[in-house]
């Protein structure tokens, strides 16, 4: 149990994606203007996260580690992410459409997420089982998704700030992650 | 004059970090020091100028519905490569680069440039293209991870430059690397409108 809940922390604090793993930093300075798309984004990650680790996990055990063929994860895994991003936007499509229409504009977007294909690289690095894999896929996720609805809304108070001529948009952005991701080192240590 | 002139917008006038912010996870992970930021340029180079040349070649016989499966299973191959070799030659360099070896499949300038240039271009004139945008990356990487070396660990390359001066130590860590890439875009965003000024 104790291991459970160190596991979250870790992953949503402590090595949280963003400010101390660095995956992911396109989206989170692309779509972090509003907070409700930041929401939708984070929405989408969680849900294509959990899944992509999940289906890698099992590829990676029962088919590359059978066959030794285990040069082959790259390739194979970003596959998987991309056409699993395209089966779930068509599923949504037909099943759900209001969390479609939520997610709709995101899921594209997300193949080209390198946090998707980190966490799932990591969780077979660190050698998780299949249910500690989808706990920490899931968690990093929240992490993700925490980090981008705080920055939005330091964003959407920015536009009204007073700043230097050449720091406005994206210089101004990443200093303020910068000192987010200062906040979070408060966390480091927390957790082993 | 137009080949020059693929060459050197990638290093300069399109530079793909400063200016067009591409690929900025790498950029922050691994500028620690400036050997990895070096190394990472290099590889990254390396998968840019392999990936341009197959898909150039190819650009003809692959169908425009599935061309980005097919870009990406070719910059895949490339990134398996350099991610054996750099296992193979250098194990201190992959322990630091880590996961983001793999990684540099995502990478968006690679896909960037065979979208929007590789696939539409001759080999000459991709090649150039690639050389180009990988120097500009690998510069950006130099400088930053420099920058970084020097103010959080005192020394650049392994050497010692700072003398007693303490080092400051948030600058190895990731709030260093958002803070330094933010005042190096400002000071790029700042030359440029001076020199719009001036004409």
């Amino acid at each position: 149990m104790t291991e459970i809940l160190l596991l979250m922390v870790s992953a949503i604090f402590v090595n949280n994606v963003i400010f101390a793993r660095y995956l992911g930093i396109c989206p989170y300075l692309g779509v972090s203007r509003k907070v409700d798309t930041a929401v939708g984004m984070g929405m989408a990650v969680t849900f294509v996260m959990t899944m992509a680790t999940a289906i890698t996990y099992v590829i990676n055990y029962a088919i590359l580690d059978k066959f030794g063929v285990q040069y082959l994860q790259t390739v194979m895994f970003i596959l998987v992410i991309a056409s699993l991003v395209q089966i779930v936007e068509l599923i949504l499509r037909k099943v759900s459409p209001s969390l479609y229409s939520a997610l709709g504009v995101y899921l594209p977007l997300i193949t080209t997420n390198c946090a998707i294909l980190g966490v799932a690289l990591l969780s077979i690095q660190n050698k998780y089982n299949f249910f500690m894999a989808i706990l920490f896929a899931f968690c990093s996720a929240l992490g993700f998704t925490l980090a981008i609805i705080i920055f939005a809304g330091i964003r959407e108070r920015l536009d009204n700030a007073d700043i230097p001529e050449p720091f406005k948009n994206v210089p101004i952005a990443l200093v303020t992650a910068g000192i987010l991701a200062l906040a979070f080192m408060g966390f480091s240590g927390l957790v082993k | 004059m137009g080949a020059w002139k693929e060459f050197s917008k990638g290093i300069i006038a399109e530079n793909p970090v400063l200016k067009m912010l591409l690929g900025l996870c790498p950029v922050l992970a691994v500028t620690t020091t400036a050997i990895n930021g070096l190394g990472m340029g290099a590889a990254t180079m390396f998968v840019l100028l392999g990936s341009n040349i197959v898909i150039s070649l190819l650009s003809r016989f692959i169908p425009s519905n599935v061309r980005i499966p097919c870009y990406i299973v070719v910059i895949a191959t490339f990134v398996t490569i350099v991610d054996l070799l750099i296992k193979a030659f250098s194990p201190e360099l992959n322990a630091a680069l880590g996961i983001f070896i793999p990684l540099i499949v995502v990478n968006c300038i690679i896909l960037g440039r065979a979208e929007a240039f590789a696939s539409k271009n001759g080999l000459l004139y991709s090649v150039l293209d690639a050389l180009g945008m990988g120097l500009g990356f690998t510069l950006a990487l130099l400088i930053l991870s420099s920058v970084r070396e020097i103010l959080g660990n005192g020394t650049i390359f392994g050497i010692s430059v700072m003398g007693d001066i303490p080092p400051i130590l948030a600058f190895v860590f990731p709030p260093g690397a958002f803070i330094t890439l933010g005042v190096m875009v400002a000071i790029v965003v700042a030359l440029e409108n001076r020199k719009k000024a001036e004409k």
